[in-house]
């Protein structure tokens, strides 16, 4: 039973069939038999947020599940986020607030930040950080990245005022 | 680091996952959310050779209220407890305890019967199993048995669960009339794990305590249901009545030293989590000053 499982899976819109073994999780069936190398591996064992994807509608750590377990599931990373348009405004502003450095967290950072802004359309800096405590910047640029996030919260409101 | 290698097998029913489980026992693993498992397999801590995967089993999942029982299935995401009118209605404690368990994306995937299996003796829904003095029901190959949760956890990630069982649901009586709750922990940072926190269900009539049910965590190998209580209950709590229940609660922890806490440290946070619980719940905060000396 170690050897490979096949599954199929929805991954940013289009239709996925893949034979994986049990032991690959999410993020590395992602980056390494997809290509999608936008979602980042850091600690692998859920701490730093970066691998954080979209599945079923729902943020969660990719490197805490199994590709096998996302069988039937519907999967969107950073790239399928980034090419629909939903956070065009949102990666404008972190480029604006300098609320990227090194950019190794960005991918995650942005994840967690849209799925706030889509559950709370004016959140305050508590709220903020409190959505991203799971998100690590190791450059520490925190300040910045909130600044994005309430400021783009902001935008969004004033639209739809 | 990435899991060694294993055998996986989707269950198809709580009866098939027992099967698998009679036949590998302790060489096998349930996986459900895998908050738990899956990074303690990628820090290699533990290498099962068949992980067996419940997450897609209907029958586990669910929470429902009937005959003054709240039932809640294994299944049921922390995300599915924050998020419950019955639960919000029945046992608010948890709702609360729940938006300090990890982060939102910890809480998508996590379940209320990995984490109770788990065991971690700093997670907060173990205490609040004791606090809410909850029933554990898990089926084996030998029928289903129900546990008191003070029976439940008898160690550092060590259960009364035997590896051919499986966790299925958890029951709770609905909070009776004039309950209330309270939930506090101390941690570095926000879902961080606890330095030390407690969990509490109580009945308050005309200023006093008629029911008192304290549930520390990461105060021991396991959460603990504090004796102290007893002194608090039927009693007109003043300052010296709640310093020999401080006095108490010190005396029955037996705290462990880590990175985070020494064991003094430790007593002395629970004594102030205690003092800010009574001022709190009885809504008296003249007690916050003086009973901590």
């Amino acid at each position: 039973m170690t050897a490979p499982i096949s599954i199929s899976l929805d991954v940013n819109g289009e239709r996925v069939d893949a034979f994986v073994l049990p032991r690959l999780n999410l993020a590395d069936f992602l980056r390494e038999h997809l290509k999608l190398t936008g979602t980042h591996v850091g600690c692998e064992h859920g701490v730093c947020g970066a691998c954080t994807v979209r599945v079923n509608g729902e943020i969660v750590r990719s490197c805490l599940i199994l590709a096998v377990q996302a069988h039937d599931a519907s999967v969107e990373t950073i790239e399928g986020l980034s090419d629909s348009g939903e956070i065009t405004d949102l990666q404008a502003a972190f480029r604006d607030r300098n609320a990227l450095q090194c950019g190794f967290c960005t991918p995650g950072m942005l994840m967690a930040a849209q799925d706030l802004l889509k559950q709370t359309s004016t959140p305050d800096r508590e709220q903020i950080r409190e959505h991203l405590s799971g998100n690590y910047c190791r450059c520490t640029g925190y300040q910045a990245i909130v600044d994005a996030i309430e400021s783009t919260a902001r935008a969004r409101a004033g639209r739809t005022a | 680091m990435k899991a060694s290698a294993f055998a996986y097998a989707r269950a198809t029913s709580v009866e098939n996952a027992l099967e698998l489980l009679a036949d590998q026992g302790d060489r096998a693993k349930v996986l459900s959310g895998g908050q738990s498992l899956m990074p303690a397999m990628n820090l290699r801590l533990i290498s099962p050779e068949l992980v067996v995967d419940i997450s897609g089993l209907a029958e586990l999942r669910g929470i429902a209220v009937k005959d003054g029982i709240l039932t809640i299935g294994a299944l049921a995401r922390h995300v599915d407890l924050l998020k419950s009118a019955e639960i919000a209605a029945h046992a608010p404690l948890l709702a609360d305890a729940v938006t300090h368990v990890a982060h939102p994306a910890i809480r998508n995937r996590g379940t209320i019967g990995g984490s109770l299996a788990h065991a971690d003796p700093a997670s907060e829904l173990p205490a609040c199993m004791l606090a809410l003095a909850a029933t554990i029901i898990v089926r084996g190959p030998g029928g289903e048995r129900r546990i008191a949760a003070t029976e439940f956890f008898t160690g550092i990630y060590e259960t009364a669960l035997s590896p051919q069982e499986l966790l299925v649901a958890v029951e709770l009586p609905v909070a009776p009339s004039g309950s209330s709750h309270f939930f506090h922990e101390f941690a570095r940072r926000h879902g961080d794990y606890a330095i030390v926190g407690l969990a509490v269900q109580t009945v308050i009539q005309d200023g006093r305590f008629s029911d008192l049910r304290l549930g520390f965590f990461a105060v021991g190998d396991r959460p603990l249901l504090a004796r102290a209580a007893g002194k608090l209950i039927n009693a007109p709590v003043t300052p010296a009545l709640l310093s020999d229940a401080l006095s108490d609660l010190a005396d029955e922890l037996d705290p462990q030293e880590d990175h985070q806490a020494t064991p003094a440290m430790r007593r002395h946070l629970a004594k102030v989590l205690l003092t800010r619980c009574v001022a709190a719940l009885l809504a008296r905060p003249e007690l916050n000053a003086g009973a901590l000396n």
